[in-house]
């Protein structure tokens, strides 16, 4: 059976992979825009955000410029895309492949621990709380905080303006919609997001490291559509709660398989247990339905 | 008053598909007019609407708006003047998005989007009433998903849309041809009485020669990407389907073989 840490670590790191989520809806769901670029911008936000505070800067001042520099990462790939007409997929494959030189110039080396440094965490220790308890507080937190603005934002005018230019790009500019800085602007968002997620990761983890950002896009899709199985996204409110939740279901299965001895899982199959399931998640509804018609059109 | 001038464009040009869609259409359309147009394909209908609303570039040529040259100017720059209703009736709403948000992206056409939430309570009565007007009972239904409608309802709504906000030139691309004869009445009908209504200039591509000569107060037709011939007033009252058959065959010293001309 799990442990309490080892419980109260996968919902952590759920909350972290809900961040991401948040930023792989806004490009995959709302703009429709496939963007790979969270590879990179999730080391990117962690490598700024524990340079930054082995330089002796606050922690929050880091994590904000990790917000930042995700959100340049992000703009650089729709502007690949919107100006030079590039292909959005490969503008995303680009900037993630760019940001992997980047992340080891910013570091100026592989990775940066942080063991011993000041993080956003550090003052809440301090509470009356058990050790493995403290970040995901503090992580609910800030995810609620995310949850509301990416809400208010989705309801607002140039927010609705941004869902439709994904869902309907033409009729989008006939109502006045400059679709192309629509684009810029929801994947900087997605992506500061991601940089969020990443600061955050290195300062709950202790360490920045330029390969933990692979595979974060296959566990953010994961975490999405879990999330959209478990609760249907009909409303955009209803779709964020089912990216946070999505992502700590996925966290906590991991967690059990790994934990299950029978199965004889180890930590370096993770990838490929996310790739099947993702893989179903992805597959499953489609098979179900066809089932379902063959089997009314033979009672028929 | 919306005044092209002398507006040429190519597609594909220096490939072996190279088609002149227009090549030196002219045409000035005064404040409260109706004008329809018709052609038959490939005569440059939709090309021109296109090349007004913004959608395709001009390779030469001049479009005023009200003063304003928009001939460089992107869609949605020009937006704020030019109100357009699709041919597909999925094309003009979001069906993603439900009825209110909608129209309430259509009641900012052309304007600053700020961070106010969208969707306000003081759109409500207007949107209630101008539903309402449609009597499709969708006036109850305002936070339905627009995909929920019928293609008849959508394209109902979309027109809506256009005329929520003032605009210089309405534009109407063959808005009825993707819907059963019922439907299309129906949504025609709704047009003249906005148009009428609202005072609007609106520009109007029908297949329909017999729809052509039926609403609008003006009637264009189009061939080759250009004008053939233009009439209005008197000249046009009265004047039947085969009279503008004669007409373009005296013009162009052709045949009409494009049956559905004649038959829609």
């Amino acid at each position: 059976m799990l442990s309490e840490i080892a419980l109260y670590g996968a919902i952590e790191t759920g909350l972290i992979y809900g961040l991401v989520a948040f930023g792989i809806y806004i490009s995959f769901r709302v703009l429709d825009f496939p963007d790979l670029t969270v590879d990179g911008s999730f080391p990117l936000g962690a490598a700024v955000a524990a340079m930054l505070i082995i330089n002796g800067w606050n922690p929050w001042l880091a994590t904000g410029a990790a917000v930042l520099a995700g959100m340049a990462a992000g703009a650089v790939t729709a502007l690949l895309n919107v100006k030079l007409k590039i292909l959005n997929l490969l503008a995303s494959i680009l900037t993630m492949i760019a940001l992997y030189s980047i992340n080891l110039r910013i570091m100026g080396r592989p990775n940066v621990a942080l063991l011993s440094e000041e993080t956003v965490l550090t003052p809440w220790y301090d509470l009356d709380l058990a050790f493995h308890q403290v970040p995901v507080l503090l992580f609910i937190i800030v995810v609620m905080i995310c949850l509301v603005l990416m809400w208010r934002f989705m309801k607002s005018e140039t927010g609705l303006a941004m869902r439709a230019t994904g869902a309907n790009a033409r009729m989008a500019r006939a109502q006045g919609i400059a679709t192309g800085a629509m684009i810029v602007l929801g994947i900087a968002i997605s992506n500061g997001l991601v940089g969020l997620a990443g600061a955050l990761f290195a300062q709950s983890q202790g360490a920045a490291d330029v390969t933990m950002g692979v595979g974060v896009i296959i566990i953010g899709l994961a975490s999405l559509i879990g999330g959209e199985a478990v609760i249907t996204p009909s409303s955009v409110l209803r779709a964020l709660f089912a990216c946070v939740i999505g992502a700590i279901v996925y966290r906590l299965a991991i967690a059990f398989a790994l934990n299950a001895d029978v199965l004889g899982l180890q930590a370096q199959d993770l990838n490929l247990i996310t790739a099947i399931l993702v893989t179903l998640a992805i597959v499953l509804p489609g098979v179900r339905s066809s089932v379902a018609s063959k089997f009314t059109r033979n009672k028929a | 008053m919306i005044s092209a001038s002398d507006l040429r464009l190519t597609f594909g040009k220096g490939t072996p598909l190279e088609n002149p869609a227009l090549r030196g259409m002219s045409l000035t359309v005064n404040q409260g007019e109706f004008v329809t147009v018709i052609g038959s394909n490939g005569a440059g209908k939709s090309t021109f609407l296109n090349a007004l609303s913004g959608e395709v570039m001009v390779d030469s040529g001049e479009i005023i708006v009200d003063n304003v040259d928009v001939t460089r100017l992107p869609t949605h720059k020009r937006a704020g003047m030019v109100a357009r209703v699709f041919q597909d009736p999925l094309a003009g709403t979001c069906e993603a998005l439900s009825i209110e948000e909608n129209l309430s992206l259509a009641i900012k056409r052309g304007q600053r989007r700020g961070l106010t939430a969208a969707v306000k309570k003081q759109y409500m009565e207007q949107f209630r009433d101008s539903l309402s007007s449609l009597k499709l009972g969708l006036e109850s239904r305002l936070g339905d998903k627009m995909g929920l409608l019928s293609g008849g309802q959508r394209q109902a709504v979309s027109l809506l849309m256009a005329s929520l906000t003032p605009s210089s030139i309405l534009l109407l691309d063959e808005h009825t041809a993707a819907l059963d004869p019922k439907t299309a009445a129906f949504v025609l009908e709704l047009t003249t009485k906005i148009i009428d209504e609202q005072k609007l200039t609106a520009l109007m591509v029908t297949h329909s020669m017999k729809q052509a000569l039926e609403v609008g107060t003006r009637t264009v037709m189009l061939h080759q990407g250009q004008v053939v011939f233009d009439i209005q007033g008197k000249e046009r009252e009265g004047l039947e389907v085969k009279d503008l058959l004669g007409l373009f065959e005296k013009q162009r010293g052709l045949e009409v073989d494009d049956d559905s001309l004649l038959l829609g």
